[in-house]
């Protein structure tokens, strides 16, 4: 099923087509000149420059306008004063955020779901993955079939749910860390890993000297897949952080909330029935002056962890996403 | 331990006889277990997952043939009363079907449409920078919003465009124009989630394109240089061709999850006041089936769901194949 990304037979005869069109150097052609021939292109340059920035500034400013946002004196945010740099400089907003019992404890709960689910999602996929990239396993095929057919049927949302409720798993840590644990697409990216990466021999060699499959695992393949393991830790990482589905159909009990659906209630909820009418929205702001600065700040206190493992992601996820493009 | 030295003397022994064909299919298999049983131990790491695909994925596929029946949680999945399609007939002739239909229909082929070239073309001109440092920068840049959550990227849509403080409206204030309620308008609820869809998701898609691009032969470009192709040209007719099988891939199973797009994210986002353009099939089941526990009825509407992503994923598979491209099989 492997297969790499072809270098495409149509992309052959393209040039030479262009290259009857050059050969005749000194005659004008009025055609197809515009771009033509000048190695660095400076009308392209410029366009997809120019382009690339205005990209970088739609994406970052918006970060950058949450930050000073969060630091900055809501009346100020009001009047539209605040958009290069903070005004009226203050921390009472994260003062409230780190004083507050609910969020706290939501952050709790959130790193809790975070680091367990991780870790049950990781070594579910690095054992399965392993056994399925042995050619040897009897029954290969069909446990593959298993786990992909579920890529493309699935029994939907309410059947979910039952299955969950009859399990017993509503309001407990399980119906958020096991539910969603295993991607069949991160099982396939890490069985394509093992099977370019563990030779055979190294198998075989292991063998002779007396090692079961358990210890070639534990102590030989492992240590070789760092890179792999790192990368399924920063996927699940991030998507059980930023999770907050399961925890809204699953969970009623809110001392069990992740960060995730606390955010939603203050930042969306609220804000929803603030809107309603002209009347309600004078009180709402009246009653909640830092309401506003507290939204900003919890955008960037929930997304400050993430923006902290980013750097050492980036390497990898690249990677990660090449393999990814290469398997079929 | 002597039955597996016996079995394995059996085997040999039909293994080394050509002539009897079925009892070497049936040599075959012994000599499958026999491996099997030698090599336990990779099938008890393997029995989490298949447990997890089982209890989580199987059980409720099993579980979705409540849409034909009427769910009574003291009957269990296979004991509540048969009702055949009545469910689905309910749905179909429903007043909220055509404008579920139209909303889902709408939204996520327009989302497709716009979104879907947006990090080809970025991939394609970043492919093309000369500078190491700038390339790598913009990259890291362009895919940085796909780390942020659902809910806080649509926590700043409420907060950039509120009325009242965002700073959208503060800037149209500002250039003389009236504030514009913008969670609150049908209108906008279409561009404003394909827009933030492109703004958080277009830097990673881009990752896939641009590690395509890197699988191209440089000797290609080296030799259309040569001949005095420009960069425009080259793009035409190297780059563009070089991924169109990745394309094309990424593009039918964009197809087929055309009705799954997501829907977290539209759930997030809906408002009462607009609820006319945002309410599509996938938010109905959650606010039928999870709010109002009309279990079957909606379980039925996701079946009916997943039935039309499960077609226009064959179909588009079909398509490409018939235009001779690549496909998922």
């Amino acid at each position: 099923m492997t297969h790499t990304i072809p270098v495409p037979k149509t992309a052959a005869p393209s040039p030479s087509r262009h290259d009857q069109a050059a050969t005749p150097p000194h005659v004008p052609r009025p055609t197809r000149r515009r771009w033509r021939d000048r190695a660095a292109d400076p009308v392209f340059n410029v366009l997809a420059i120019g382009m690339l920035l205005v990209a970088i500034v739609v994406i970052l400013y918006p970060l950058y306008f949450i930050l000073i946002a969060s630091v900055s004196e809501p009346s100020e945010i009001l009047n539209g004063n605040v958009w290069l740099w903070p005004q009226g400089f203050t921390l009472e907003g994260y003062a409230r955020i780190f004083s507050d019992a609910t969020i706290i404890r939501a952050f709790g709960n959130s790193v809790l779901y975070t680091v367990v689910g991780t870790a049950i999602s990781v070594a579910a996929i690095l054992c399965a993955a392993y056994a399925l990239s042995r050619k040897d396993l009897f029954g290969r095929t069909f446990f593959m079939l298993l786990f992909i057919i579920t890529m493309f049927i699935d029994g939907g949302l309410i059947a979910r749910y039952l299955v969950v409720r009859d399990l017993g798993m509503l309001d407990t840590i399980w119906a958020i860390v096991l539910p969603g644990a295993i991607g069949v697409w991160n099982l396939i990216i890490a069985r394509a890993f093992f099977e370019n990466n563990v030779p055979a021999e190294l198998r075989e060699a292991a063998q002779l000297d007396g090692a079961n499959d358990f210890r070639f695992f534990l102590q030989i393949v492992l240590p070789l897949s760092k890179p792999l393991i790192f990368l399924m830790i920063m996927i699940h990482l991030v998507a059980n952080w930023n999770a907050f589905f399961d925890a809204l159909i699953f969970l009623n009990d809110e001392s069990k909330y992740p960060l995730q659906l606390v955010l939603r209630n203050v930042l969306i909820q609220s804000e929803v029935s603030a809107a309603g009418g002209t009347g309600a929205l004078d009180s709402y702001a009246a009653a909640q002056r830092l309401g506003e600065l507290i939204k900003y700040g919890m955008i960037v206190v929930s997304t400050v962890p993430l923006l902290i493992v980013l750097p050492f992601m980036q390497k990898h996820f690249t990677k990660g996403a090449l393999l990814g493009a290469v398997k079929s | 331990m002597t039955t597996e030295t016996s079995t394995r003397i059996i085997d040999s022994a039909t293994e080394t006889d050509p002539s009897a064909a079925p009892t070497r299919r049936r040599g075959r298999v012994r000599a499958g277990i026999r491996r099997a049983l030698r090599s336990w131990q990779l099938y008890v790491l393997l029995a989490p997952a298949v447990a997890y695909i089982v209890i989580f994925k199987y059980w409720p596929m099993y579980g979705a043939q409540i849409a034909f029946r009427d769910y009574n949680p003291a009957l269990g999945f296979a004991g509540s009363p048969w009702v055949g399609l009545e469910h689905f007939v309910r749905f179909v002739n429903s007043f909220q079907f055509w404008r579920l239909i139209e909303n889902t229909l709408t939204l996520n082929a327009l989302g497709l449409l716009i979104a879907f070239p947006v990090p080809i073309v970025l991939a394609l001109i970043v492919n093309q920078l000369q500078s190491e440092r700038f390339k790598k920068f913009t990259q890291t840049v362009l895919y940085s919003p796909s780390f942020i959550s659902v809910v806080v990227v649509v926590g700043m849509i409420f907060l950039l465009f509120s009325p009242r403080s965002g700073i959208v409206n503060n800037a149209i204030v500002a250039f003389g124009g009236e504030p514009v309620f913008f969670m609150g308008s049908p209108d906008w609820f279409r561009p404003l989630y394909i827009g933030s869809d492109i703004w958080q998701t277009a830097g990673f898609s881009m990752i896939v394109y641009l590690a395509a691009l890197t699988a191209i032969d440089p000797a290609l470009h080296e030799a259309a240089r040569v001949d005095g192709a420009s960069k425009w040209q080259r793009i035409r007719h190297i780059d563009i061709p070089g991924i169109m099988p990745v394309i094309t891939i990424l593009f039918i199973l964009a197809i087929g999850n055309l009705f799954n797009l997501g829907f977290e994210k539209v759930l997030l986002m809906q408002t009462d006041l607009n609820l006319p353009t945002s309410e599509v099939i996938q938010t109905y089941v959650y606010q039928v089936g999870l709010q109002q526990a009309q279990f079957s009825y909606s379980a039925a509407i996701g079946l009916f769901n997943s039935l039309i992503n499960l077609v226009l994923l064959l179909t588009f598979n079909w398509v490409a194949k018939r235009a001779g491209q690549s496909t998922l099989w």
